[in-house]
């Protein structure tokens, strides 16, 4: 007997009256537990947030260590912490990709006609890209550890480094929020965030010292916060004197959550 | 209270298009109505200005006494919205999506997964339970979504085409399970395209067109308002069906109803006796019927007589005569 053959036995169509309305936090908890279910049920997504960082720290080091910083157990010593910022950074992409998806599958339609906290689905969402960023960099530390890096500042320099990254991706994910609202398929808002995600990582100072560059763009990698991210990191990695850069990064960070976020969340509450 | 949906003069307009040109809606409480209508004509925007989804660009929508632009929060606590697409996720399993919602709606965990369980064996996916939802064939993944919308008592299931895309057993059990849900004392506002459908099922409808509600009854008082009955009949060759249809055109004056069956036409007929006239004109030109039956009229009947065209045109649009 095949499933659609079961019969439906109506005596166990109880209807239960409604509880409660759900607390907000207990709502955002229950999202977070669905995105590591979708992370459990489909592993395959996390080939881009483990393989990719693996491949591109062995690639980076080995590749242009000699010619860069004349070894690879030197180059990797500035090269980690911002192949960190750039795994990080490219991962963000996942929460808009995601959230258009769900948009496009209707399961939106379903969150948004339940009686919860309506900014729940989104922070949930949030909540479930914090586990892919730590597995990822987890990953790229481990590995890192094992090529020769040593961080003077030892584990709570790391931590700290970790943290300030975490920050500038959740501010970032708003970004990609607005996008999974207003492009029509998931995969667009991965190409739209190419055009994007490529100059900020590349044109900065995570893999080559700026000082080499053109002019104009010696000026654009100054500005970029991404070279401040990376700049922060590796002072804080490394004990040395970053604070200028944390708090770059964290003004940044506040900016554009403080303009993205009212934005996502009015386009959220928009009708689709 | 006795009415569960009231729209008075509903608009809802998007950039190019008037969905809902002033609908008109009163529906009663505890009763199954469907809202009947072609591709387009407005009844899914009309559920979702309902669910609270669209807001109303004019107008007035009041659903079990709030008004959905004004109170979202509380008609979204009433009521629940199964959507033409599956609105589950489709990588978790059945149980897991089921334990998701009612989590979101407020329930312990523990009576999260409870009633997960307790569904799915109510809507025969028990097996089902631990796999991908993305596995489900269709018919599973309609029950899995209407299970979704009765973890808990809804006063009021919009149900958006339940039964589009289904073979006719998984349709036939939807339809059971529509008429156990209002049986427990849900209302439920249901749209279909098929006429069949909310005959079956919807004690009253209103026929939507073009963002308006053209006609509202019942069943029996739709067919009668358009007035005497239907005689309808198979031919036995259907290259005849031309000649057919002319010969009852000059009998009747007018009066052929579309018909999506190639070998079959309908008419209209104001007596027993013209549908006798019409019999036999069509014997004295030798065209062979294989059945002939004479009664009221069937939905696409009057949606035609209301709007002058077929309620959903057939894959074989080409062979219907318009």
């Amino acid at each position: 007997m095949s499933l659609d053959e079961l019969p439906m036995r109506s005596e166990a169509l109880r209807l239960p009256e409604r509880p409660r309305s759900a607390a907000a936090f207990s709502t955002v908890i229950t999202l977070a537990w669905r995105a590591m279910l979708k992370i459990k049920h489909v592993p395959f997504q996390l080939f881009d947030v483990t393989v990719t960082p693996i491949m591109f720290t062995l690639l980076f080091t080995y590749m242009f260590g000699g010619a860069l910083a004349g070894s690879p157990e030197v180059y990797i010593q500035s090269l980690l912490p911002g192949i960190l910022v750039q795994t990080i950074v490219f991962i963000t992409v996942y929460t808009g990709v995601g959230l258009n998806t769900d948009i496009q599958k209707g399961l939106f339609d379903r969150f948004r006609s339940l009686p919860m906290w309506q900014p729940s689905p989104v922070l949930g969402a949030l909540a479930g890209d914090l586990f892919r960023y730590s597995v990822a960099s987890l990953l790229i530390i481990g590995l890192g550890l094992v090529l020769g890096f040593r961080p003077a500042a030892g584990a709570l320099g790391v931590l700290l480094a970790f943290a300030l990254v975490l920050v500038f991706a959740f501010a970032l994910s708003w970004i990609w929020i607005i996008f999974g609202m207003l492009v029509k398929t998931p995969e667009s808002v991965m190409t739209t965030s190419f055009f994007f995600l490529m100059p900020l990582t590349f044109a900065s100072n995570i893999f080559v010292d700026p000082k080499t560059m053109p002019h104009w763009l010696q000026v654009f990698v100054s500005v970029n916060p991404v070279s401040h991210l990376t700049s922060a990191s590796r002072g804080l990695m490394h004990g040395t004197d970053s604070a200028a850069d944390v708090v770059w990064t964290l003004v940044a960070s506040a900016i554009i959550v403080g303009i993205c976020a009212p934005i996502a969340m009015r386009m959220y509450h928009q009708e689709r | 209270m006795n009415t569960a949906i009231e729209t008075v003069r509903l608009v809802k307009t998007f950039a190019d298009k008037r969905a809902l040109d002033e609908l008109d809606l009163t529906i009663r409480n505890g009763s199954v109505y469907g809202l009947l209508g072609p591709n387009g004509a407005g009844k899914t925007t009309a559920i979702r200005v309902l669910t609270t989804l669209l807001k109303p660009s004019g107008g007035k929508a009041v659903v079990l006494g709030h008004d959905v632009a004004r109170e979202p929060t509380a008609v979204r606590r009433k009521v629940s919205l199964t959507g033409q697409y599956a609105s589950v996720d489709e990588d978790l399993t059945g149980h897991e999506n089921l334990v998701l919602v009612s989590r979101l709606l407020g329930m312990s965990w523990g009576a999260s997964r409870s009633r997960a369980s307790e569904l799915l064996g109510a809507f025969g996916l028990s097996e089902a339970a631990s796999k991908q939802v993305r596995t489900f064939s269709g018919g599973m993944r309609r029950r899995i979504d209407i299970a979704a919308s009765l973890v808990t008592r809804p006063e009021i299931l919009f149900l958006d085409e339940p039964t589009t895309g289904l073979d006719p057993r998984s349709r036939n059990q939807v339809w059971d399970l529509v008429r156990q849900i209002a049986a427990e004392g849900t209302t439920v506002l249901l749209t279909t395209q098929y006429l069949e459908e909310a005959d079956r099922l919807a004690e009253r409808m209103a026929v939507i067109d073009n963002g308006r509600a053209i006609a509202e009854g019942t069943s029996h008082e739709l067919k009668s308002s358009i007035g005497g009955n239907a005689l309808r009949f198979q031919l036995a060759d259907p290259a005849q069906r031309t000649r057919a249809q002319e010969l009852v055109s000059r009998v009747l004056g007018d009066g052929v109803l579309p018909n999506t069956d190639p070998t079959a036409i309908s008419v209209k007929v104001s007596s027993a006796l013209v549908a006798t006239e019409v019999l036999s004109a069509l014997r004295d030109a030798s065209i062979l019927l294989s059945d002939f039956s004479l009664g009221a009229p069937s939905l696409d009947d009057v949606f035609f007589t209301l709007t002058g065209r077929p309620a959903a045109q057939p894959a074989n649009s080409d062979e219907v005569g318009s």
